[in-house]
């Protein structure tokens, strides 16, 4: 029987830019592929929303394999952006999540900054699609391969267009990158170029050495860091962001296990959390953790999630 | 439909270099078909290691004195592997299963020829009793590099017309490997379908003897996944559709069984260049 959350008399409601989501729980780009796998084991219409895996223009192979290494608490994944170009994905993914009435964030990623216009202007009036999250941790083609969210400029140009090429009325998320030495000024470009809200955080670049072979693990040598051994990171740029950016809407993310760290990241600043990793330990934590949250707020003798959201600033509430 | 079961080691038994685990699975023996496989967390929800390890199940019962139980086969390797090796009976352990495509079966009753490479014969025991129930001739070969390593003899014998024993080293059986002694055993046999489960290498090489004699071969692939039910991507490998268009496919949700003649040996771990989406020169 798939799982559900569970009744509760707390209000699990939020707020999220233009967005109101009976769960504040939501899958992760990249580890949750299109929902259709993980409603064997969750109904994909009880959580928040489906946070797409990056799909782009054409399709794509992805790299080579290994493409992934286990770390202590995390693993490490270099797959290469693989999916069927965003024809193929509005035609068959989309469909089947709208069919089952799931309410999806389309993650969109581009290897230049045009590109990502195209794809957005595809998903204009698509049914079901209740956001854009923009995956601005690839490389600039265009730029020696210069990662977007790593450049404040870079990053407003690729959200700029985006924001071009969709209704005024539809929500954009941008991904950023914590591998930035101030994650709060690119924030701030984002936000300024015409983001509604943010999702904090990607992974962290990582390596990973076969000390048999003495050569990196992942074929494409490199490869994003995820997994617990992220959460502090992570908790700290949504803490630095929501104290640079009041009210800006930041959907939390990196490494959230169970329903205590995700009351980390709400307390941090975060209106929704997404889960990643962790769902391929637990196919079911998307409802698992919603249903862990609502009992720690209820132990807490609280009504709604709205009252610990931005708790750890004391400035604020 | 697989399920996420909290359950616990009825048993955990070493056989020759292996551990054969067994544990509670509630319904999922009611639902496994020859050739599908487990995915088995490693410790708690606590644990630091938080990938879960991929298992073929060897055998199943569902109305045994604890309900539904599978058995999976471990060579400890690896912490992972060294971890599931040391449960004892009632620790917990949680599965979700059963997982993969199995094995396609032929609709008529023709012979068919089992290859296993050490313990990755352990899917085959199950194969070989749905194709005994469908009247086909079964003959099994099971190879290792050393007789430690070989698995499932005795029960292979059980099971099949003829048994086959190799081993690199000579210490069992014939010395050599599974392909030396195969197509011996096709021509005897008559065989029209080999299924073959064991390392890459071994599977490539059954598939090439397979397609030699024009015959069909079903090989139960190995690649390292993160979940195993079809959201990481990352136990993909390149396999030629029907359409003859290469395409990066997940082994644990189309595969673990692909036909022989379908994967591009040569070119597992590379994306081959006329694999759809492939990297243009400069652009990805």
């Amino acid at each position: 029987m798939k799982r559900v959350p569970k009744r509760t008399s707390v209000d699990m409601s939020i707020e999220l830019a233009k967005l109101r989501l009976e769960s504040p729980v939501l899958t992760a780009s990249g580890c949750a592929a299109a929902g259709k796998e993980l409603d064997q084991f969750i109904d994909i219409s009880t959580i928040g929303a489906v946070v797409t895996k990056s799909v782009m223009l054409e399709p794509r192979s992805g790299r080579a394999t290994p493409r992934m290494a286990e770390t202590p608490s995390g693993m490490l994944n270099g797959i290469g952006l693989q999916g069927p170009g965003i024809d193929d994905f509005i035609e068959k993914d989309l469909a089947w999540l709208n069919q089952k009435g799931a309410k999806t964030i389309v993650s969109i990623a581009g290897n230049n900054v045009e590109e990502f216009g195209k794809v957005a202007d595809k998903l204009r009036d698509i049914p079901g699609v209740i956001g854009i999250e923009v995956n601005i941790s690839c490389p600039n083609v265009e730029n020696r391969g210069q990662v977007f969210a790593c450049d404040p400029y870079a990053a407003a140009d690729v959200i700029n267009n985006v924001r071009r090429n969709v209704s005024a009325s539809m929500p954009l998320f941008a991904k950023l990158s914590p591998d930035v030495t101030d994650i709060t000024e690119i924030a701030k470009s984002v936000v300024k170029a015409g983001a509604d809200g943010l999702s904090v955080i990607n992974t962290l670049l990582g390596m990973v050495i076969d000390t048999d072979t003495l050569l990196p693990r992942l074929s494409g040598k490199t490869g994003g860091l995820s997994g617990p051994a992220i959460r502090p990171v992570a908790v700290r740029c949504v803490y630095q962001i929501r104290k640079a950016l009041p009210n800006i809407p930041i959907i939390g993310m990196g490494g959230i296990r169970s329903g205590r760290d995700a009351v980390e990241f709400f307390a941090a600043g975060a209106n929704a959390v997404s889960v990643g990793t962790t769902v391929f330990n637990d196919p079911e934590a998307c409802v698992r953790v919603h249903d862990e949250v609502a009992q720690i707020l209820q132990d807490k003798g609280l009504r709604s999630l709205a009252e610990i959201i931005n708790a750890a600033h004391e400035e604020l509430i | 439909m697989p399920i996420v079961h909290k359950g616990t080691v009825v048993d955990n038994k070493k056989v020759g270099n292996y551990f054969v685990l067994t544990a509670t699975a509630a319904d999922m023996p009611k639902e496994f078909k020859p050739g599908n496989f487990v995915a088995v967390a490693i410790g708690d929800e606590r644990s630091s290691l938080i990938l879960r390890r991929a298992f073929s199940i060897y055998q199943v019962n569902d109305r045994g004195v604890y309900g539904g139980t599978v058995d999976i086969v471990i060579s400890p390797h690896g912490p992972g592997t060294d971890y599931l090796a040391n449960l004892k009976r009632n620790d917990a352990i949680n599965l979700v299963g059963p997982l993969g495509k199995p094995f396609s079966l032929p609709k008529d009753p023709v012979p068919c020829v089992l290859v296993g490479g050490g313990y990755g014969a352990a899917p085959l025991f199950t194969l070989a009793e749905a194709l005994t129930a469908r009247g086909c001739r079964v003959d099994f070969i099971l190879g290792a590099s050393t007789q430690e390593k070989l698995f499932g003899m005795l029960e292979a014998r059980r099971i099949s017309t003829t048994l086959t024993v190799t081993t690199d080293d000579g210490t069992s059986g014939q010395m050599g490997q599974v392909t030396d002694a195969l197509p011996e055993v096709i021509k005897k046999s008559n065989a029209a379908v080999i299924y073959a489960c064991g390392p890459m290498k071994m599977l490539e090489a059954v598939a090439n003897v397979a397609n030699m004699h024009g015959i069909v071969s079903q090989t139960s692939v190995e690649e390292s996944m993160a979940c195993g039910i079809g959201v990481c991507m990352t136990c993909v490998l390149p396999i030629i559709g029907d359409d003859g268009i290469t395409r990066m496919l997940r082994s644990c949700v189309d595969g673990p069984a692909f036909k022989g003649d379908k994967v591009r040996w040569d070119q597992v771990g590379k994306i081959p260049s006329d694999t759809w989406g492939a990297p243009v020169e400069g652009v990805n």
